[in-house]
């Protein structure tokens, strides 16, 4: 028997849609106006069950970060980064289009949509003009 | 009716250790009986009377079903809440809890891995962070440390003192597992995992065991050992995923350490030796921090100055801790262990002269859950 279809409104299965359709969207509670990550059925701030998807503004700052250390034939170093988002989420990630090294905490970044074997995810890049 | 009400209700009257560093062979519930065993003849208390477990574990999904079979013990009151390392110190709480209220009589917490020789399974990885390949749990110590460093200027030879004194303590604990000295150098000098963690920020990965008894105060009066009193004993949690914790440089310790002080009717002062759970060195200055031995941002400068080294003012980790002594993965028993060895004054060159009043804080998960338990000679009763 095939297993049941996964519920569209399901949080998980919505913002991988989300993402899928090229926007990275993240509830906000109708009632504390606290925004989400990670998805979920019930605001973690407040409580309610009234959350609203809406569309992230990508805007974010590095809170900490890491240089995972690999060896070169494996694939080489990379970063992970936490990212506070500037409507207040925090999520990991990582930081793209510079070396590993050169992200540091208080860097502004802006989220893109890239691809992973598992389907479209959110990371990072320093912002445009934003400097560090 | 408060936590205070449990103050002193309850005693710690055996301890034992098995399986330490290395246990080819052996399962993880092999050692685990073995230490059992040590800390019911520790206690002079035969398996018969056991009526109390409480266990966890990497390993097993029923860990108070497959370790009572192991056993052979039928429990009246079994637990096996687990929060990663930190669980037994919190099962300390349960465990005097339920022998206050008569639901049992006598009290093991147990604890077993072959983490080194045996390998062992990992624990399931949050979905959302696992697809930024995060080398767990190292990287999220690591964001914690470079926010530290962000913050106060915490720098990695202070982290790297960590290291140096617990292989100090090391070297005078006949079971600990990396007794050979070691510099600031050497750490600094080790290959960086996740930055700024190098690989002698990490605690070891051995195998081990350990096991305590507990009773109610009333009959620990007549015990084979001195008993050692739970004065106070409080845990606190935040999150799962690093990303989730609310400020990467104040654990719940913060929380979990006054309640246990409160509990205890103590503050920081009246502690003389301290078991913090070192899974990597970044730990126990945040742990020192938020257990209130020195304001946030200073505990870089003070162990830097030496002063959770032997001959310091704040014994730390005093069997060689995680970082030297022993890792299987659950560091939480061995700080227990350790505790009731030294307010028993049986820590031979170790020893913590006059050690009244001990420290017992378990960390859990990623730096998630903790647990403070303050411990006590029957001199401060």
């Amino acid at each position: 028997m095939a297993p049941p279809t996964p519920s569209p409104d399901a949080p998980g299965v919505k913002f991988q849609a989300f993402l899928a359709e090229g926007s990275f969207s993240l509830q906000v509670c109708d009632g504390c106006g606290t925004q989400i990550f990670f998805p979920r059925t019930l605001c973690p701030s407040c409580g309610s069950r009234a959350l609203t998807w809406k569309k992230a503004s990508g805007e974010g700052t590095v809170y900490s970060t890491t240089t995972v250390r690999q060896k070169p034939e494996r694939g080489g170093d990379y970063n992970v980064s936490i990212v506070e988002l500037a409507e207040g989420a925090r999520m990991m990630s990582r930081v793209e289009g510079v070396e590993p090294a050169a992200v540091t905490i208080g860097m502004a970044v802006t989220a893109v949509i890239a691809t992973d074997d598992a389907g479209p995810l959110v990371v990072f890049r320093p912002a445009e003009g934003g400097g560090a | 009716m408060s936590a205070s009400d449990l103050r002193c209700k309850a005693a710690f009257v055996g301890a034992g250790l098995a399986g330490m560093g290395l246990a080819p062979g052996y399962t993880h519930l092999d050692i685990l009986g073995e230490a059992v065993a040590a800390a019911l003849e520790d206690a002079g208390i035969d398996k018969s009377e056991v009526d109390g477990l409480f266990t966890a574990n990497m390993d097993n999904i029923l860990p108070t079903l497959v370790v009572g079979e192991y056993l052979g013990i039928r429990p009246k009151v079994a637990l096996g809440t687990n929060t990663g390392g930190n669980s037994f110190v919190d099962h300390a709480l349960w465990a005097a809890m339920a022998l206050e209220q008569g639901l049992c009589n006598v009290a093991v917490i147990c604890y077993g891995s072959v983490a080194r020789t045996g390998g062992s399974a990992a624990p399931d990885q949050p979905p959302y962070e696992m697809r930024y390949r995060p080398r767990e749990p190292i990287s999220s110590y690591a964001f914690a440390a470079a926010r530290h460093m962000h913050e106060y200027g915490t720098t990695r030879e202070d982290l790297a003192s960590v290291a140096v004194s617990a292989r100090k303590w090391a070297a005078k604990n006949p079971l600990a597992f990396a007794r050979d000295p070691l510099s600031v150098e050497d750490v600094l000098a080790s290959r960086m995992i996740s930055d700024p963690l190098s690989l002698l920020d990490c605690c070891l990965v051995t195998d081990g065991a350990g096991a305590v008894v507990m009773v109610r105060a009333d009959r620990a009066r007549d015990a084979r050992q001195s008993p050692v009193y739970l004065l106070g004993c409080a845990t606190a949690q935040t999150h799962r995923q690093i990303s989730q914790m609310p400020d990467l440089t104040v654990t719940p310790a913060a929380e979990s350490g006054p309640r246990a002080f409160q509990m205890a009717g103590l503050k920081p002062a009246d502690v003389d030796v301290l078991q913090l759970y070192d899974a990597f060195t970044i730990n126990v200055l945040l742990f020192l921090e938020d257990l209130g031995f020195c304001k946030k941002g200073e505990a870089g400068a003070l162990v830097a100055g030496g002063a959770i080294a032997p001959g310091g003012d704040l014994p730390v980790n005093t069997n060689g801790g995680g970082l030297a002594c022993v890792h299987p993965g659950m560091y939480g028993i061995f700080t227990l262990v350790e505790g009731i060895t030294q307010l028993r004054g049986a820590g031979g060159e170790r020893q913590v002269e006059g050690a009244e009043v001990a420290l017992c804080h378990g960390n859990g998960g990623l730096l998630s859950c903790q647990t403070t338990a303050l411990l006590g000679a029957a001199s401060v009763l």
